[in-house]
């Protein structure tokens, strides 16, 4: 049976591993390929690496990154962050990138999404938003999260799919930082119109949310960052606690 | 030991590179016909879309000198996928070195919003029926990414489930192929990928 995966998400500022909090406030929390490293042994079934570096010399900076990654790393990697460009996408796919995730860049220009499947197919195409909920609408936001757009959220991840998106990665901007669960109903109405997996991300704070977003929220993947980072549940922790609730996942 | 992973137009082909040099062993990237004649053990491994990248074989004749190959080889994904027959994915008649087809996944109507297509993901195997497969790994998750299968048949070496049971490895002879990905399957494809360079 297919398994439900945990993704541990890493943001990179400057070569170096951060995890905003509430998108505004940053802490440095190590080196993103020992700590990658050490969530695969520990039972990772993926890892998203986000850049969020601004420069140009940091970008250059995260290609050379991403290759450290491929060459450490034995469980599939995603990486974004300020992607924009077609050959921005190839030379991470060639630094040994498993997926590539697109998120403003798609909002602004929804094409590229197509030319990513066409060029490099589906299964490299992870279109992620950053959505606000506000009386009951929900409106994904470009330039991490501070930007509204005039797409709504369920009419976007079904066009981001009928252009060629192999996986939408959803972070509630509502959920995200507050550690009170996940966006469980706006995720399964997400999962329900969708025949693409779906990654759950934001507002992870304990074990029961996990449960919860893998059978309300039916969620294929759920990602978080801090909670690991800050070592306030362990990946293999989690993965036991799942399976006696009898959700399948990998030990 | 001179390990070579066949280069063609199809991508992913550092991570099974990265993947052997983290085992220590130093492999070539190479379509260099003598240098795959050359090599003790080759790997065909991939990622992409099965016409385009047969038609590339076929113009830089590398579908006759796989085909050919006395050695162990290993296919990975789209490598596997391109040693069987004929793929449904642009209707392409393939190697040929399994009889085995290639077809698209199709859910259950009703279904489609459960079993997504992509399969992508761990996934567990079983049955398993080759060298390179130990039995001590059955029912073990590896990593799966792709939306056409392999039917079960008489070269089905592993089995896995998805909408229903397909092939997840085959074996015939020197050929030896996954539909996952060993390199990137943590410490249980590592075992597989050294079951391998040990044939």
């Amino acid at each position: 049976m297919l398994a439900k995966r945990i993704i541990p998400c890493l943001d990179i500022r400057d070569g170096v591993t951060v995890k905003g909090i509430n998108f505004v406030n940053i802490r440095e929390v190590g080196d993103p390929v020992e700590l990658g490293a050490s969530y695969a042994e520990q039972g990772a079934d993926e890892l998203v690496f986000l850049d969020i570096t601004a420069s140009h010399e940091g970008r250059k900076t995260f290609v050379k990154l991403v290759k450290r990654i491929a060459e450490n790393l034995n469980i599939p990697f995603t990486v974004g962050g300020g992607i924009s460009e077609l050959s921005d996408i190839e030379a991470l796919l060639a630094a040994g990138a498993d997926k590539v995730s697109i998120n403003s860049a798609a909002l602004k220009n929804p094409d590229l999404i197509d030319q990513m499947a066409l060029n490099f197919g589906s299964q490299f195409v992870v279109v992620a938003i950053d959505a606000l909920e506000k009386e009951g609408s929900w409106t994904p936001y470009i330039n991490g999260g501070r930007i509204p757009t005039d797409k709504e959220l369920f009419s976007w991840t079904k066009e981001a799919q009928n252009r060629g998106a192999g996986e939408i990665l959803f972070t509630s901007m509502n959920h995200d930082g507050t550690k009170n669960g996940f966006a469980c109903e706006a995720l399964a109405r997400l999962s329900e119109n969708l025949s693409i997996p779906v990654i759950a991300s934001g507002g992870a704070g304990n074990m029961e949310h996990y449960a919860e977003v893998f059978t309300k929220g039916k969620a294929d993947a759920g990602l978080a960052a801090s909670i690991f980072h800050f070592n306030e549940i362990s990946v293999p922790q989690l993965k036991e606690y799942l399976m006696k609730k009898n959700i399948p996942v990998r030990l | 030991m001179k390990v070579a992973i066949i280069k063609y137009n199809a991508g992913n082909i550092m991570s099974v590179d990265y993947a052997l040099q983290r085992m220590g062993v130093q492999a070539t990237v190479t379509a260099d016909e003598k240098k795959i004649r050359a090599a003790d053990k080759v790997i065909f491994p991939g990622v992409g879309e099965a016409s385009t990248t047969m038609a590339y074989l076929k113009a830089h004749k590398l579908d006759s000198l796989i085909r050919d190959l006395k050695q162990p080889v290993l296919g990975i994904c789209l490598g596997m996928q391109l040693m069987c027959s004929f793929s449904e994915e642009g209707n392409t008649d393939c190697l040929g070195i399994f009889e085995e087809k290639v077809k698209r996944f199709i859910p259950e109507p009703g279904m489609e919003n459960i079993t997504k297509v992509p399969h992508m993901g761990w996934n567990t195997i079983f049955d398993l029926k080759s060298a390179i497969f130990d039995p001590s790994i059955t029912n073990k998750y590896v990593y799966f990414v792709h939306s056409y299968y392999v039917s079960l048949g008489k070269d089905t070496a592993a089995t896995s489930n998805y909408i229903f049971p397909f092939s997840a490895g085959l074996h015939k002879n020197n050929f030896y192929a996954t539909q996952f990905h060993p390199e990137k399957s943590g410490k249980v494809g590592a075992e597989i990928l050294k079951n391998f360079i040990k044939l």
